[in-house]
This record gives C-alpha cells, structure tokens and sequence, in this order.
C-alpha cells in the first residue's frame, strides 16, 4: 500500500534522513519509532506531500506522490505533530471544512456523522474548538485525517499530551481503525507501538535500524533474557548465590528496598530459562522469593544495543575510550 | 479552493478582522472625501483617490496580513498542503476571499459619490475610471501583502513588511522630484504605482496603466505559490 524508497532529505547540511526504505501492507499497523530528532515526523512530512525529498520516491496504492500529488494525497489523512485546526471554528465548521477541502463525494451528514461517532466527538460537534480539551482537540485531528475514509493514515505522535485515559482511548481507536486502514504511526514510546503496532520501524539519526514484526523485535534486539527479582535475604550473599545459579550471566541490584528484602535484575546468557535454577538456588539458602518478573528494555536501551550493534566496532571502542 | 475561499470569508467575519477592515477602510476613506470635496466645496475626485491611496499603504496590510503568516504558526498549513488542492488554487483562493472583502468595501463607500451628485456635478466617468483604478491598484497591493505574509509567520512583521513595500512603491513617485537623472526618473516613474495612477485622475482610462496593476498582482501571487514550492525543498 504504502512504499518508500531510498529516500534522502538534508536541512542545510544537516542529514535528517539518510537513504530510508520501508515498504507497509494493506492493513498494517507499522510503529514508527524512534527518539526526538531522529527524522520521524521529517519522513512522515514526505510522504504525505508536505515536505520534498532530495531523492528517493514515495507511492501510496503505486501513485508516486510527486508525480501525481492530488490522487495520492486523496488516499491519506494525515494526522501532523500538531493537530491543524482552526482554533475559531466549531467542531462541526471545521470537519465540513475538510469535508469540502478534499473533495469527498459521500453523503455529507451521515459521513461527518459516523466520524463524530468513531472518534466520540458527537457531544462536543457545535463546540468552538479553542475551548475544547487537548484530548478532544486530538480527537478532533484525528477525525479530521478520517475525513473522506483515506487507505493510508498517518498518525505523527498522536498520543502527546493526553492523559492516561485518553491515551488508552486513542490506541485503542487506532487499533479499530486499523482493521480497515492501513495506518502509519509514529511515537517515542516503546510500549505504545507494542501495545499497538504489528510491526515495528526503528530509526534513529536518518537511519533505520531496525524493522520486524512486533513480537520479533524485543527478543531480536534483547539475546539474553531478563529478570527482576526480588529476594528476601542478605544483600551480598544473595548476589553471590545468583551469580553460582546455572546459566546466570549478569547481576545487578537496584535501588528498590524493602524491609528485608532487595531487588535483583538477574540477566542469562543466551535462550536459557534461568527461573529454576535460580528457584533452587534461592530455596537451598532458605531466601524466599517474593517476586520475580519478566525485565523488558527500555527504549534507552534498545537504542543503545542498536546502535552498538549498527556501528562497526572499531568506531565503538573510539567513542568508549572517549567517554573513559 | 471553493472550500478555503468560504473558510477565508467565514474566517473574516466570525473574527472582529473582516468588521475592523470595513470600519477603518470606510471611516478613512470617509474622512478623505469629506476633506478632499465636500469641505473644499469641490466636485473634483482627484486628490481623494490620490489621498486615498496613501491610505491604502496602511489599511491593504491589515486585509493581508495573517493570510498566511497565521497558518504557518497555527500548523493548519499542513492540512492545506496534504489536502488533494494545488499550491495555485490555495494561493487563489486566500486572495480572492481577500479581494472579495475589499471589493465589497469599495462598492460601500461609492455611497458618497451619490451625496456628490445630490450636491455637485461630478465628471462620473472620472470618478468610475478612477474606482476602478484604484480596485486594481488595491489588488495589487493585496497581492504583494499576501507575498509578505507567505514569507513569515509572524503577523507583526507580516503588516510592518508589507507596509514598508507599498510605501516604496508610492513614495518613489514623490523621490522623483528631486532626481536629476533622466534615465533614472524614467525608471522609477515606470515602476512607480503612483505615477501610472496619473492618467486616470486626469480623466483618462489608460489600459497600460491597468495593464501592469493586473500583472504586477499576477506576479506576486506567483511568487506566493513559488515561496511554498521553495519551502517544501528547504
């Protein structure tokens, strides 16, 4: 539905995307994921047309967007960083703006209606959207990219600055959307695309470092598996014991304390299933173990194993032997 | 482009904007006429659309200004360029919202033309040459308001920019005065658009003169579109 290719877009001298291909299905969810400044929004911009590249092409449904701009930008709705309302409009003024402005040939009423009722706005529809939410405000970009039932959506961040709440309601309407459409979303938060996404885009620097499907990409990136522990018993003679446990790699503790317990991230080399041997070990010593769960990686540190890994090693070692 | 020319106009009247254009545009232009013809007990327009045409340098930037210096900072722009509609039709329909509110208010204040005929004898054909001289002259001054705007996106600097050009292009027929060169009064006498405005507050219809206002909006409406082609490489 959606490909690019080799794309390239410098600001000055300035690389912001440096040479990106990706390609995303008919009714995909892809997570575009990466930190601030990594080029995520500036690859989003091109493919819906707002920004040109300096090379590389970019086809929804196999209509290159330069070359015939009308009939691909149709096939978007576009969801920028900022929702691109018109603060004096109401709610209803605007989407029929939209409605207007891309050129839909639905029947008016009932098609502005069914957006209003996916995205929960049909109580807020004759509000003016300055003194609306941040929450409704998003909603109401979010309808506005739904106008004139697009294949392609693009979401750019569509879960800053919302609450809790209103957060888990935006991914699950992505998620519903995503039955129909093929949506795009961008985010810095590792959680939201796995709660979300089937697939997964990293990038950082311009580059892409990574791109799986959802489930492959914690255990892709992450080799070894991870623990947290909590343990009641002596701090150091604890660690000692973890350390002797069969296929136990690495122990850290954390700074979480309780009364007499500690809290251990307890890493395994390899695919090993470290939990019972360190059951056995703990109960030989008569340590209760009073938690113990999964450790997943922070984006922090998926970033840093990719980028470790995306540089060549000797490069790694200079940039080490600099920070020492 | 239909639906951004309704939005521009709802955007003019649902805002105080479109209302203070009108009022100041007329208050101004009323305050000009009474000067020029009723309180000199002249039946000559002449001076008032040469007055009023001072007054446009101030009042055309305020019609232009947030044209597209709002949306750049409110990022509504990205709705309009990821819309299926043409950088031209975009650029279009802003400045014929723009022209429409303008052309509207100049159709209001030929209200006092009918107190001058009630109490003069005007040379209509003047007075009717000279308004639609000075609709094309206000064209082309929306036109390159509207340039300024697409160049920034601060509305201060937009109406303050805007000001300054117009100013340039008026006051260089009145630095000519004092320049000795020929060849470079024949120059900014061309360029001036007070010069060319002459004819036509002498009773002349002069086609070159309405000839380059036409082009010289056309020129800045193209250079409006350009200055959006340019961004999206920047």
């Amino acid at each position: 539905m959606v490909e690019v290719s080799n794309l390239v877009k410098a600001f000055g001298s300035k690389l912001a995307v440096d040479d990106i291909s990706f390609s995303v299905g008919d009714g995909e969810i892809l997570g575009f994921l990466g930190p601030n400044g990594a080029g995520k929004s500036t690859t989003l911009n091109i493919m819906t047309g707002y920004l040109s590249a300096n090379s590389g092409t970019v086809k929804i449904g196999g209509i290159d967007i330069l070359e015939k701009p009308d009939e691909a930008k149709k096939q978007i709705g576009f969801l920028p960083e900022q929702p691109p309302l018109y603060p004096d409009m109401t709610v209803d003024e605007y989407l029929g703006f939209v409605y207007e402005l891309k050129n839909c040939k639905y029947n008016r009423k009932k098609h502005l209606e069914e957006v209003c009722q996916v995205t929960k706005l049909s109580d807020v529809r004759g509000r003016v959207i300055k003194n609306l939410s941040k929450g409704y405000k998003q909603r109401v970009g979010i309808a506005q990219a739904l106008i004139g039932n697009p294949k392609v959506l693009i979401f750019d961040e569509p879960t800053v600055g919302l609450d809790p709440k209103q957060i888990i309601e935006v991914r699950n309407l992505i998620r519903t959307l995503g039955r129909e459409h093929t949506v795009i979303l961008s985010t810095h938060i590792l959680s939201e695309v796995q709660a979300v996404c089937d697939r997964i885009v990293i990038i950082n620097g311009g580059k892409i470092l990574c791109d799986k499907p959802t489930d492959s990409v914690s255990s892709a990136i992450n080799k070894n598996s991870r623990y947290k522990l909590k343990i009641c018993g002596p701090q150091r003679e604890v660690m000692t014991a973890l350390r002797e446990a069969e296929g136990v790699e690495h122990v850290e503790v954390t700074s979480e304390r309780e009364k007499d317990s500690c809290t251990f991230i307890v890493e395994s080399s390899g695919t090993v299933d470290i939990r019972k041997s360190v059951f056995y070990k703990m109960s030989e010593n008569n340590w209760p173990i009073i938690g113990m769960a999964p450790e997943g990686l922070s984006l922090e540190e998926v970033f840093m194993k990719l980028t470790d890994e995306a540089e060549p090693v000797s490069e790694r070692s200079k940039r080490r032997g600099r920070k020492a | 482009m239909l639906a951004i020319y309704k939005r521009e106009m709802r955007a003019y009247f649902t805002t105080a904007q479109g209302y203070l254009f009108m009022a100041i545009f007329l208050c101004a232009s009323g305050f000009l006429f009474s000067l020029t013809t009723l309180l000199m007990q002249s039946s000559d327009t002449a001076t008032y659309f040469q007055f009023l045409m001072y007054g446009y340098i101030v009042i055309i930037p305020l019609l232009t200004m947030k044209s597209f210096a709002e949306e750049k900072k409110a990022k509504t722009e990205q709705l309009l360029l990821t819309s299926p509609v043409s950088l031209t039709g975009m650029v279009m329909a802003k400045f014929l919202a723009a022209f429409t509110l303008f052309f509207g208010t100049v159709i209001i204040s030929m209200l006092y033309y009918l107190v001058l005929g009630l109490y003069g004898e005007p040379n209509w054909a003047k007075v009717i040459g000279c308004t639609v001289g000075m609709i094309l002259v206000g064209s082309c001054f929306i036109a390159i308001g509207m340039f300024v705007s697409a160049l920034t996106e601060n509305q201060f600097v937009a109406a303050m920019g805007t000001i300054g050009v117009l100013a340039g292009l008026v006051v260089v027929a009145v630095i000519n005065g004092i320049i000795d060169s020929y060849f470079v009064r024949l120059i900014f006498d061309w360029v001036s658009i007070y010069s060319r405005f002459t004819n036509f507050t002498n009773g002349i219809f002069d086609f070159a003169s309405a000839f380059y206002y036409i082009s010289m909006c056309a020129v800045f409406l193209f250079l409006c579109v350009r200055v959006y082609e340019k961004r999206r490489f920047a």
